[in-house]
């Protein structure tokens, strides 16, 4: 399941912090699909309704730096996104990202590799992602086993809640 | 093997031989702090592990701070979700609303000690470092699954070397320092690492002035910021837990990534320019620039340091009349103390607005939210875009020295033209 994304990309800027994709003042709405219309509602107002088709995130550097709110996760996870690319991600949030199950692919990509819009296949367990737009394949590290682990596992707490109740 | 602090106190917290950087780890927690996230996302998260436990109620510090009294219904309720599992799994250390702001309380309350490794539902958990521990922020899963077993993994860190010779010139302030490294760092040049600060300068800073630089490290991407030990940790510790404690000095030959060098005497007030912490210019290149609102407050600059410090800059001036100025303490031990002193008499004599300890206008949240197009000038930690209210609101970074200055004049000034 996981080794076969699909999905449009949906192409972001450098030092993206968890306040522009959760604002401060929407954290204390207490359900969660409210909250995740809020998402990145300063810079792009259009992103909830843009996201419904481009569900691949392509972010710059030190994506999701700040706070360590996991809602900033969340809320792309209630809204469908299917994985994040970027060059580097923040400690805490790429932690937040493999643990609800999100893909976190590090990769020093350019605008040959992706551009707004494209049409993408990621292998996860290859390393590779399949520009099926440009035609072209662009291949990155791949995580750690016991990260690939938890994705697979949907989750740590599925993971860990397997473990508990084995 | 040599090891660092960073090395050295996660192996001591797993069942390894030996660590090395890039290493993957498990490690067992010695303390977690939890905050309103308990009620925001932990608690609907650890309900899914259908489990009736956690794993040590005694090893948990909870602490209701950001929204504190809550301004609003939804966070009324939230505090409401947070009482109701701190009751139900028997937290033993359940501090409540009225004292103060999580990194201040715990240290106070003797919670964070040389050698141990804490972790925290929010991303300035780092700023136990200045006790010569490792601490670091963790999302709402991360609490759950330490709730639940006890441990967590971990990546071992690659060091950076910090060294700081000499002392802080009048009218700068450790602030100052954090924000020039991470103006040298960038704010992605030290993500995933650990900042182990040394050197004689050291011994000049007070545990107030570390405890502001390691919780800003995170603004440079870094995991943990660590001090090395001295007579002041040891004095300060005394005065706070009778818990034996080791203290942790890396080995001869521990291996750095990258070293700095900092003579403190160098530093020169700086600011962080909007909207990031890492967008650093000297105090005089923004002389001037006309500002609505000055804080000086947050888990960075509360403390009796910064209030002295305003204090000194505020006595017998006002504020100017286009601007407010809001004082708010890091906890309520600090608010006692400055009232003894008589500092809040000279913070409300120049026309501030003193609140109760709460993090409040660092989070937009409440008690000075910023409106469309305000400018404010700002002890505390983050000045990202909405980050204090209104997007189109502009957010200046600085120290309290410099915030305290510049409400007097209603515009950004140099602080030390008024010492």
């Amino acid at each position: 399941m996981i080794n076969k994304i699909e999905g449009y990309t949906y192409i972001l800027v450098n030092d993206i912090n968890t306040d522009d994709i959760v604002p401060s003042n929407a954290l204390t709405l207490r359900d969660t699909s409210e909250m995740a219309k809020h998402t990145l509602r300063y810079l792009h107002p259009n992103f909830v309704e843009m996201v419904k088709k481009h569900n691949i995130i392509i972010a710059g550097e030190n994506f999701g730096t700040g706070s360590s709110r996991e809602e900033a996760v969340n809320v792309f996870k209630i809204l469908g996104v299917k994985a994040i690319i970027a060059k580097t991600f923040a400690r805490i949030y790429f932690r937040n990202l493999i643990n609800l199950g999100i893909p976190g692919i590090q990769l020093n990509w350019n605008e040959t590799d992706f551009s707004h819009g494209d049409h993408l296949e990621i292998a996860l367990n290859k390393g590779i992602i399949f520009n099926k737009t440009k035609n072209k394949e662009v291949s990155f590290k791949k995580l750690p086993d016991f990260l690939t682990k938890i994705l697979e596992d949907e989750g740590i707490l599925n993971q860990l809640k397997k473990k508990l109740f084995k | 093997m040599s090891n660092t602090i960073a090395e050295k106190i996660l192996l001591d917290h797993s069942n390894l031989k030996d660590v090395i950087p890039g290493q993957f780890i498990e490690c067992e927690i010695d303390l977690i702090m939890v905050h309103e996230q308990l009620g925001g996302r932990i608690h609907k998260e650890y309900e899914k592990l259908e489990i009736d436990y956690v794993w040590d109620p005694n090893k948990i510090f909870f602490i209701l701070d950001h929204w504190v009294p809550a301004p609003t219904i939804s966070a009324a309720e939230m505090h409401q979700d947070c009482r109701t599992f701190a009751k139900k799994y028997k937290f033993i250390h359940n501090i409540g609303m009225n004292k103060g702001i999580c990194h201040q309380v715990l240290p106070e309350m003797g919670f964070s000690r040389p050698g141990m490794l804490i972790v925290g539902s929010d991303s300035h958990t780092t700023t136990y470092g200045a006790f010569n521990c490792l601490s670091t922020g963790i999302g709402a899963t991360d609490v759950s699954v330490v709730f639940a077993t006890g441990n967590l993994w971990f990546k071992v860190p690659e060091s950076f070397k910090i060294i700081l010779e000499g002392l802080l010139n009048k009218g700068t302030m450790s602030k100052d320092f954090i924000l020039q490294l991470i103006g040298d760092l960038t704010t992605k040049g030290a993500i995933y690492k650990s900042l182990e600060f040394h050197g004689d300068g050291i011994k000049g800073l007070s545990i107030d002035g570390r405890m502001t630089i390691t919780n800003m490290v995170v603004e440079a991407g870094a995991k943990f910021g660590v001090f090395l030990p001295d007579d002041r940790l040891t004095k300060w510790l005394k005065e706070r837990t009778s818990t034996p404690y080791k203290y942790v000095y890396p080995d001869e030959g521990a291996v750095y990534e990258k070293e700095f060098n900092y003579h403190l005497s160098e530093i020169t007030p700086v600011v962080a320019k909007p909207s990031s912490p890492g967008n650093i210019a000297q105090v005089e290149e923004v002389e001037g620039v006309e500002i609505d609102q000055a804080f000086i407050g947050s888990c960075t600059n509360g403390r009796m340091e910064d209030f002295r410090m305003a204090a000194k800059i505020l006595k017998g001036n006002k504020i100017n009349s286009k601007t407010r100025l809001i004082i708010i303490p890091a906890s309520m031990e600090i608010y006692r103390e400055a009232l003894k002193e008589g500092l809040i008499e000279i913070f409300l004599n120049a026309g501030a607005i003193v609140g109760n300890s709460t993090c409040g206008p660092c989070v937009g949240g409440h008690m000075g939210v910023l409106g469309p197009d305000e400018i404010c000038i700002s002890s505390s930690n983050r000045n990202f875009v909405g980050r204090m209210g209104a997007p189109s609101a502009q957010i200046y970074l600085a120290s309290p020295a410099t915030v305290a200055a510049s409400s007097i004049n209603g515009k950004i000034t140099d602080p030390r033209g008024l010492l």
